[in-house]
């Protein structure tokens, strides 16, 4: 009986086997075949049907394995054997997949793990990883114990007739116990998250800040610097138009020397305060290497300090790729062109820096210097925006 | 006017033919009987499960060929995917409207639904629902608002597209995006119909559980479904509601010119009219739903793993007041979380602190919960039945989903892993998956119960360990995509260079994907096959305590022929020592099993006590004599 079955399945995997040879290499040949016709785009029904197929196959596959199964298990029990203890079979599934399981996790974690971000480019970003390092090991440990436990215990306990469940159904110690410790391990974690995150997010103002203005848009980002007199002028999203995006406020005259950038150049170990704005939907500011993230909220001016600690080319150095950019992307749904809302960041030494800023040009073209009547930087603005006002009524 | 028929019939052949007479109508379509709005809600579930599913493997071919064109799926979705290739507008719709289903319509809808409508019922030894009609209502509500979503799919500009979470002023604005236009107004219409669903349903169950149980089931001796059930439902009807409030202020900030949600826009350069509003708003009214709304999806799972771990270890359930201690407590704390969504949207930092506190304090209970199902498989006997193999999946993935919940709720961290593939990762795992196989494992073990067979058992295994496999093929890489900075909702990598490594991960879970994808054909196949031609269940299949294995196989209006049982004890009874069998039913009387009372068994019930100790005096009397 199991000699036959046994023949069964090897006739159906070698008739497996040559319908797959066949089925690729006709699939090839169709590649083949399609590749100069590439253009006229039509549906490749074969491989369709092909897939189809497969699946069929895949599905007469179980069938015919779960037949072959009841027929061994009948005939074993028609000689007066147990059947298959299923219990037996689970119980040893469990422990088979406890052990390829975490074999798979410490892969993907080594593997995977390694292709994570390179070390925090920002001062408050190596108090996060180290925080991040301290979870992790925590964490990792209970997982490792518990899926232990679990699967464990499965194929420890398995069924059996000749057993009886241990009636338990409670210790009062044991349960103290396991509030207790997880609530202390936890507040561990909440005291040291609460004031690593009240020291990222200091809103203290010093003097010395680099400001910078950074404005998000479908499906852009607007970059904005002071000029010479280190303030930023006040925008009026009201007064926005095609010259001026940003809707700078020109009755302000520290937008006079106010630059307008294409990156994000950020001189190394300088305070950095990042306003965002954003115009139209939320967008998020997001620079993962320099560990900073915020949401740009219409109608909510929001910020974030941070002091870069990496220029761009030590980081390319430390990361082996000539090529590295720090980035700053969009990280909140904004629309359909959301996977492409990206800028790059450079971080330089502070000479670098005032040698950039040197060639920025100013937000005030010459063109918005027109609209505005402004006579060469004159600051007739006053009379200007009352204009504007008018306009805008 | 049904209330009072099914309650009142003491004799039962004679009430239902006197109250109403069965048509087809009444019975297979606007049927009033709990049972099989059970099924409906159910049935509709897995078909809207389905749908979602397909969803998802949609856009995760995306995802994986992301330069590849696949003419087959113009001519399936047509303008959706021209030249083959999906538009990243569609992919914005997949990505939202798999959540929306899967959320609302399958994890609440299809698991509450489902099981609070068969379980409570049935569990608590009541006739029916508290108002049978309400609850009819609520299935049509629930079918009606599904309809909806689904027919977003055959207007213009396709469905909503701007996330599950639908923010304001993306979701406000209908030029912002091509979803955000009537395909938003119908995913708003078709919440509403949903909400008022959920409603009708959520009051149901909580008036029956408080007002119809049986003699003798006081609230410390209902199983832990009916416990969980109970408080999730609670939820439901606490937070739902704001979500109305939300979603009638997003309405009347997209028709009437109002300006809730919306302050200082530029839409494409053209200065818009609206001034004052704050899109914060939305979220913290969102999120007051969607924060419970998690646990309105885990908590059913809970239940029903509490009870079908129990049935199947033979052993009663560790520390049942913790678990039921544990679930108030995050029925309370999940009211008081909801910021942890709000991290990083500029809410003032301080609330940030805040809402860490509460978060990680959550993490208590949810920890006991676990410990305590790891206590309850210690020294049992474990019995591997489908749904005990999916119970066990759901505590394994709510363990490695909920441990990277520990890096989320800590506003530090998630200063970085906000929005990105971690978030993907864990949620997947700890609500998504958890729940699911909570549902399956429900489906497996009341099948028998629902359609008076059984389901075969050897399909239920490839199905579970191909799923579950499969689930963690699927997310856990995810987890490290996150710590690489790669953002969810993105259609295509192709636009960064340091993402492009990705892809052969992106192909591997794709593939994962499609097996786990292809392995619910076993599911489906077991599932309608078994309702037609499966094996003919036993009243007990499983030889449980609870009640419902006390009603007869046959439906009827009603349940029970006659009286409803008594209940006189708590239902994990497993293994008690003294017993001749392993399990001793909830309506068996301590008078019967004299050889395995403990004195424990009469804390409340001096009367019992008193006989219990003359008992064991007599035996003990007895014995030197002997």
């Amino acid at each position: 009986m199991g000699f036959k079955t046994l023949i069964n399945s090897k006739k159906t995997l070698s008739l497996l086997a040559v319908f797959m040879l066949s089925g690729s290499k006709l699939l090839f040949a169709q590649a083949a075949a399609g590749a100069p016709a590439a253009d006229a785009p039509g549906v490749n029904w074969t491989s369709v049907a092909y897939y189809l197929l497969l699946f069929f196959l895949a599905c007469l596959g179980v069938v015919v394995l779960g037949r072959i199964l009841k027929v061994y298990d009948l005939s074993l029990k028609m000689q007066g054997k147990k059947g298959f203890n299923w219990n037996n079979i689970m119980g040893t599934c469990c422990l088979i997949f406890l052990v390829v399981g975490m074999y798979g996790a410490f892969w993907s974690i080594t593997e995977q793990g390694s292709m994570s971000l390179p070390e925090a480019a920002s001062k408050h970003g190596v108090d996060i990883d180290n925080m991040f390092l301290v979870t992790t090991i925590l964490t990792l440990i209970v997982f490792v114990i518990t899926q232990i436990l679990l699967f464990g215990f499965l194929f420890y306990y398995r069924g059996s007739d000749k057993r009886k469940g241990y009636f338990l159904p409670h210790n009062n110690t044991i349960e103290k116990l396991w509030t207790i410790i997880p609530a202390i391990v936890l507040t561990i974690l909440v005291v040291f998250g609460f004031f690593t995150w009240q020291q990222v997010m200091d809103t203290t103002n010093v003097k010395g800040d680099i400001n910078i203005d950074v404005t998000g848009h479908q499906f852009a980002w607007e970059i904005r610097y002071p000029g010479k007199d280190g303030v930023l002028g006040r925008i009026n999203v009201q007064k926005s138009d095609a010259l001026n995006i940003l809707g700078v406020d020109f009755t302000d005259k520290n937008s006079f020397d106010d630059l307008k950038a294409d990156t994000l150049v950020l001189p190394v170990n300088k305070s950095i305060r990042i306003n965002i704005h954003a115009q139209d939907v939320i967008h998020s500011l997001y620079m993962p290497h320099f560990r900073v993230q915020l949401n740009a909220v219409p109608g909510l001016p929001t910020f974030f300090k941070f002091v870069p600690t990496i220029t761009t080319a030590e980081m390319r150095v430390k990361t082996d790729n000539p090529k590295f950019e720090y980035l700053l992307y969009c990280n909140k749904i904004c629309g359909d062109a959301h996977y492409n809302m990206q800028k790059v960041v450079r971080v330089v030494t502070a000479e670098e820096y005032q040698e950039w800023l040197s060639t920025q040009k100013p937000y005030l073209t010459d063109g918005l210097k027109k609209e505005l009547k402004l006579a060469d930087g004159k600051s007739a603005g006053t009379k200007a925006s009352s204009n504007r006002l008018a306009l805008n009524n | 006017m049904s209330t009072l028929a099914v309650h009142d019939h003491g004799h039962h052949e004679e009430g239902h033919e006197h109250h109403h007479k069965a048509t087809f109508l009444n019975t297979y379509v606007f049927s009033q009987d709990h049972k099989f709005i059970a099924k409906q809600f159910l049935v509709t579930g897995i078909i809207m499960a389905f749908i979602a599913m397909t969803l998802s493997i949609l856009f995760r071919i995306q995802l994986a060929y992301p330069d590849q064109a696949f003419p087959l799926l113009e001519t399936l979705l047509g303008r959706f995917a021209p030249g083959g290739r999906l538009s990243p507008g569609f992919y914005m719709s997949l990505v939202t409207i798999h959540g929306t289903i899967m959320v609302f319509f399958v994890l609440t809808a299809g698991l509450s639904g489902t099981f609070a409508n068969l379980l409570i019922p049935l569990q608590v030894g009541a006739r029916d629902m508290a108002s049978p009609f309400v609850n009819m209502l609520s299935y049509w509500f629930f079918l009606l608002a599904s309809i909806i979503m689904l027919s977003s799919f055959f207007v213009e500009k396709g469905p909503a597209s701007g996330g599950w979470t639908i923010y304001p002023p993306l979701s406000a604005l209908p030029k912002a995006m091509g979803g955000s236009g009537e395909g938003m107004t119908l995913w708003l219409t078709s919440m509403v119909f949903f909400i008022a669903s959920s409603l009708m349903g959520g009051i149901n169950y909580v008036s029956t559980i408080l007002n119809m149980r049986t003699k003798g089931m006081d609230l410390w001796k209902m199983p832990l479904t009916v416990w969980a059930l109970f408080l999730t439902a609670i939820c439901g009807i606490l937070a739902f509601p704001v979500l109305v409030a939300g979603v009638v202020l997003l309405i009347f900030d997209r028709s009437m010119g109002t300006s809730f949600y919306l302050s200082d826009i530029v839409l494409n350069g053209q200065v818009q009219p609206y001034a004052g509003g704050s899109p914060i708003l939305f979220q913290h009214l969102f999120w007051f739903l969607g924060h419970p709304e998690v646990y309105i999806v885990i908590m059913p799972a809970m239940g029903i793993s509490s009870e079908i771990i129990a049935v199947n270890a033979r052993k009663p359930i560790f520390g049942y007041h913790a678990m039921v201690y544990s679930l108030i407590g995050i029925t309370v704390l999940s009211f008081i979380v909801w910021g942890h969504h709000m991290f990083v949207t500029g809410m003032n930092p301080f609330l940030g602190g805040v809402f860490m506190i509460t978060t990680l304090i959550i993490a208590v209970p949810s920890a006991v919960k676990t410990f305590n199902w790891l206590a309850t498989l210690w020294r049992g006997n474990i019995r591997f039945t489908p749904a005990m193999l999916f119970a066990i999946g759901m505590v394994s993935f709510f363990i490695s989903g909920g441990l990277t919940g520990i890096f989320l709720g800590n506003a530090a961290l998630d200063i970085n892993l906000h929005d990105t593939y971690f978030v993907v990762a864990h949620f997947h795992l700890v609500m998504g998956s958890a729940a699911i196989f909570g549902m399956l494992a429900g489906v497996y073990h009341w099948f028998p119960k629902m359609y008076r067979r059984m389901m075969d058992e050897r399909l239920g295994y490839l199905h579970f360990w191909l799923t579950f496999i499969g689930a963690y093929l699927v997310f856990f890489p995810m987890h490290f995509m996150g710590l690489d900075g790669v953002p969810r909702r993105y259609y295509a990598f192709t636009e960064f260079e340091s993402m492009k490594r990705w892809l052969t991960v992106n192909v591997f879970i794709t593939w994962a994907a499609i097996m786990a994808g292809v392995a619910q054909v076993a599911f489906i196949v077991n599932f309608v096959y078994s309702i037609f031609w499966g094996k003919k269940t036993v009243q007990n299949p499983w030889n449980a305590n609870t009640l419902e294995w006390t009603a007869p196989i046959e439906h009827f209006h009603g349940n029970w022929e006659g009286e409803i049982p008594t209940v006189y004890r708590w239902p994990y009874d497993y293994s008690k020592p003294g017993h001749d069998e392993d399990f001793i039913p909830q309506n068996v009387p301590f008078s019967q099993t004299m050889s395995s009372n403990l004195p424990h068994d009469f804390e409340d019930n001096p009367a019992g006590l008193e006989e219990h100790t003359k008992w064991t005096d007599t035996q003990k009397a007895n014995e030197p004599v002997k």
